[in-house]
């Protein structure tokens, strides 16, 4: 039964490896100025990791079927090294994989964390709460009013609880249930949790953080391809979980300011 | 002479009433066996729970015959709703978690063998072994009540994070009653896991037998220790946790909750809190405790592997000694789970380092295990084969860690299906693996009766081609940004992996189904087994010197004095190939 372990132990790695060699579940094309740099660090950690698994595996499947269930008498041995060449494999494969992925790799982290946005990056207010998204763009005045959070009536449509009444800076804030942007301009989102923690993701932008309650958190970004991608909610945040999504509209300079227009003169 | 006057201290006479010998027990093998009976219930329990989610996630509008009886307003009709999926999971998540890969692996099998094998008569504290269990019986039923309240049980996840977990019923179903039972449930649960650390530990350190020295010991009784160790530091910090998020809940205090909230359109109100110290505490003690759950599998594979091989591992020490440092570490890797919290990233990079590096005690583990074979006559046995198992499903879940522990991939795979992948493989599958390895190979032990070996290979094969069809897709389908945690796959970019999703599931049932020839083999040959002889496997540790099942006071009131390692395999002794640690004939080299 050794030997059986050994060949089902081969075709399960085999197979397992089979749909990544193939590329036939992947990230989708990234559409961000900094994703490449993610897609390079998984493809670098997906051959290392590939190799340490079918090395791992086929090594264990072959000792298997090799070493079991041997004659009566068969002589026992030790593999030629011992227990040092195994500490010292490990710390040679490993030390460098972490090495290589740790030290180089932080690159990538640093691109999206470590670099603050340009002074003239387009700033957007990002609100999760149970369980919708909504943006609010500064308006003409460049300039977000205040949130009151006494204020939020979701049957008035006043998501961010703001004071028209009492403050200027709010009356003219553009809020929308679409993130759109103009490409290739940078975006810094500025991350207000209402009630609860959510997520901001968008697959195509490579781009997933958190929003605390209680803590106001920001990111940038620039996107370089037009189209409507989907923003997903990604932190547990009760039963309408499931269904929490937004999209995010990436749109010329021109259909940028249109759309702009448009909400001005809804508002 | 102090270590014999500690050892005369615990001996006492055998119970006489059955409440005294079967329920409220001092015996620690009566302990062991209660832990493990626990942990029987609640992974069939988990289990059933995860065919429920499974099914729904294929077949979302599908009706479940009788689901309506467990919960009305969960199941109207058959149908899961989405906050019923949500109880499902949390549900699931805890009981495997806690009740399952905490129990059986080192609470069970600790409390059975760490005792015998180190040559003692009992637990240091066998009153506070008792309590342990009972207190753990209880967080038990406490949380299994949810079940049946009118709230429903739980919703926000085996993590519960704050403030979803501490701002009360606003929140949504299940967030009432059934988040404070679950508050309740692990807050007893931490103290029973204190009790039994410190009786690991203190039975560890005072009473080991004439000549078991540290050195020693097997493999198993130093994963427990070194387990033991973590668990008396990791659920010392999440017993306070939860007692803050009760606090939150019932007293009005704002630990995890600040100020400004707004639920139910209702003003919340608490200030102060924040919600990321309730990740620091609850990662704190949840790291550590994927050591818990994996480390004692570590430690009962390298026993069953060796006696399997009939030879020592290249260097037993050098396991030893990568337990102690992957023990070491675990407490410096908790932020790798808060990457995208918004924690401060330059902290991400500092956690990011020592998960890197954890993988080095874990290769050379899995290389000693590796090289080992090399040269063996190993023999296929049930419980071989589960360490075999485990040996490929560890490699398999720890190559995807090294995904997860660089934030900036982490950017991409968090929350994405990748994870589950990821700890269902390396801390879920891979330490069942062990216990069921362990189960094989003890029982004859524990019951004084032989499994019946066919149907555990066919119960092998079963697990480990489905999940690995289970569970290797789950990787796949993180690659392609499947998020975590959804009911039901409603955003376009997801429907295309309902056809994965849909074998997953399959493969799901049938490994499920495979788990009842287990339950059957268990069962059965508890009754009707052949009778096990006192050494059926030809092992040389303590365990395998006294009858089986053991007599009370395991060693039959005499103590037994140890002459050698812990796995003299592989020479020429009286009584094969191999020279017992209690045997006191001189060991001949070639």
């Amino acid at each position: 039964m050794g030997k059986l372990f050994g060949v089902i132990l081969t075709i399960i790695a085999l197979v397992s490896a089979y749909p990544i060699v193939t590329h036939k579940y992947v990230q989708p094309e990234d559409i961000s100025t900094h994703g490449h740099a993610i897609d390079e660090q998984l493809s670098d950690t997906m051959a290392e990791s590939g190799f340490a698994f079918l090395g791992s595996q086929l090594l264990l499947a072959f000792f298997v079927w090799k070493f079991s269930e041997r004659k009566a008498g068969a002589k026992i041995s030790n593999i030629p090294g011992g227990a040092k060449l195994m500490v010292v494999a490990a710390f040679i494969l490993i030390g460098t994989e972490v090495l290589a992925l740790g030290v180089l790799g932080q690159k990538a982290w640093a691109n999206v964390y470590f670099t603050a946005p340009k002074p003239d990056a387009m700033q957007v207010q990002a609100q999760a709460g149970q369980f919708a998204f909504y943006f609010r763009y500064s308006g003409p005045d460049g300039k977000f009013g205040a949130i009151h959070p006494d204020k939020i009536d979701e049957g008035n449509q006043n998501f961010f609880g703001l004071d028209p009444a009492n403050d200027v800076e709010s009356r003219d804030d553009i809020v929308s249930g679409e993130l759109a942007i103009p490409v290739n301009r940078e975006i810094q989102l500025l991350m207000h949790a209402k009630d609860v923690g959510h997520s901001f993701y968008v697959r195509e932008l490579r781009i997933q953080q958190d929003f605390v309650p209680g803590l106001d958190l920001s990111v940038h970004f620039t996107a370089t391809k037009t189209g409507k991608y989907e923003i997903v909610c990604t932190q547990l945040c009760g039963l309408g979980h499931y269904n929490m999504k937004a999209y995010l509209n990436v749109l010329s300079q021109e259909d940028f300011e249109k759309w702009t227009k448009q909400k001005i003169s809804e508002q | 002479m102090a270590e014999a006057s500690v050892q005369q201290a615990h001996v006492h006479a055998p119970p006489e009433s059955f409440i005294r010998k079967n329920v409220f027990s001092l015996d620690h093998k009566t302990i062991g066996k209660q832990y493990y009976g626990l942990a029987l219930v609640a992974v069939f329990t988990g289990m059933a729970l995860s065919w429920l989610m499974r099914f729904h996630l294929a077949w979302p509008n599908a009706k479940i015959a009788g689901l309506e009886l467990l919960s009305k307003a969960g199941a109207p009709g058959g149908v899961i709703t989405p906050e019923y999926y949500l109880s499902l999971l949390t549900m699931h998540g805890t009981l495997m978690v806690f009740f399952v890969l905490t129990n059986a692996p080192f609470a069970g099998f600790g409390n059975y063998f760490l005792p015998i094998q180190i040559g003692a008569e009992d637990m240091a504290f066998p009153r506070f072994n008792m309590m342990s269990f009972w207190v753990t019986f209880v967080a038990f039923l406490v949380l299994f009540t949810a079940f049946f309240i009118p709230d429903g049980p739980p919703t926000s996840g085996w993590t519960a994070y704050a403030p979803l977990s501490a701002v009360g019923s606003d929140a949504g179903p299940g967030l009432g009653w059934g988040q404070n039972l679950w508050a309740i449930s692990i807050s007893l649960f931490c103290i029973g896991q204190l009790l039994g650390s410190l009786n690991f530990i203190s039975t560890t350190l005072d009473l080991r037998a004439k000549g078991m020295t540290l050195m020693r010991m097997p493999i198993c009784t130093w994963a427990w220790f070194i387990t033991s160790c973590i668990g008396l530091l990791a659920f010392a910090v999440l017993l306070p946790a939860c007692l803050l998020l009760i606090l939150d809940r019932m007293a009005g205090t704002s630990f995890f909750i600040p100020a400004g909230l707004v639920l139910s359109d209702r003003l919340q109100n608490h200030a102060g809190g924040s919600p990321l110290l309730w990740q620091h505490l609850f990662w704190f003690f949840g790291h550590p405790e994927v050591y818990i759950a994996i480390l004692p599998a570590m430690g009962i594979v390298s026993h069953v592997l060796i006696t399997s091989m009939r030879k020592p591992l290249l260097s037993a020490k050098v396991i030893i000694y990568s337990m102690m440092s992957i023990g070491f570490l675990s407490w410096m890797v908790w932020g790798h789970h808060m990457f995208v919290s918004g924690m401060n990233p330059f902290s991400s990079l500092l956690f990011s380092f020592p998960t890197l590096t954890i993988t080095i005690p874990a290769t050379i583990m899995t290389l000693i295990w590796l090289g080992s074979l090399y040269g063996a006559n190993l023999q296929i046995t049930s419980a071989s084969l589960f360490a075999l198992g485990f040996v490929s499903m560890f490699v398999s879940g720890g190559v995807s860690g090294f995904f997860l522990a660089q934030p900036s991939i982490d950017i991409y795979l968090h929350a994405t299906y990748f994870v589950v992948g990821h700890f269902h493989m390396v801390m879920g599958v891979a330490a069942i693996f062990g216990i069921l390895s362990g189960t094989y190979f003890w029982f004859p032990k524990m019951s004084g009766r032989m499994m019946n070996e066919t149907l555990g290979k066919l119960h092998f094969w079963i697990t480990f081609v489905g999940t690995y069809c289970i569970f290797m897709p789950f990787h796949y389908l993180g690659m392609a940004g499947n998020v975590r945690r959804y009911s039901s796959f409603v955003d376009d970019f997801m429907a295309p992996l309902l056809p994965l999703h849909k074998f997953i599931t399959i493969a799901a049932l049938i490994t499920g189904a495979g788990q009842f020839i287990f339950l059957y083999n268990l069962i059965h040959s508890r009754f009707r087994g052949k009778p096990a002889p006192q050494n059926p496997w030809n092992g040389t540790s303590l365990e395998w010197s006294i009858p089986s099942p053991p007599p009370w006071n395991n060693f039959g009131g005499k103590h037994p004095v140890v002459y050698h390692d812990s796995y003299q395999y592989g020479l020429k002794g009286s009584k094969g190939d191999y020279v017992m640690q209690d045997s006191p004939e001189q060991i001949v080299t070639e």
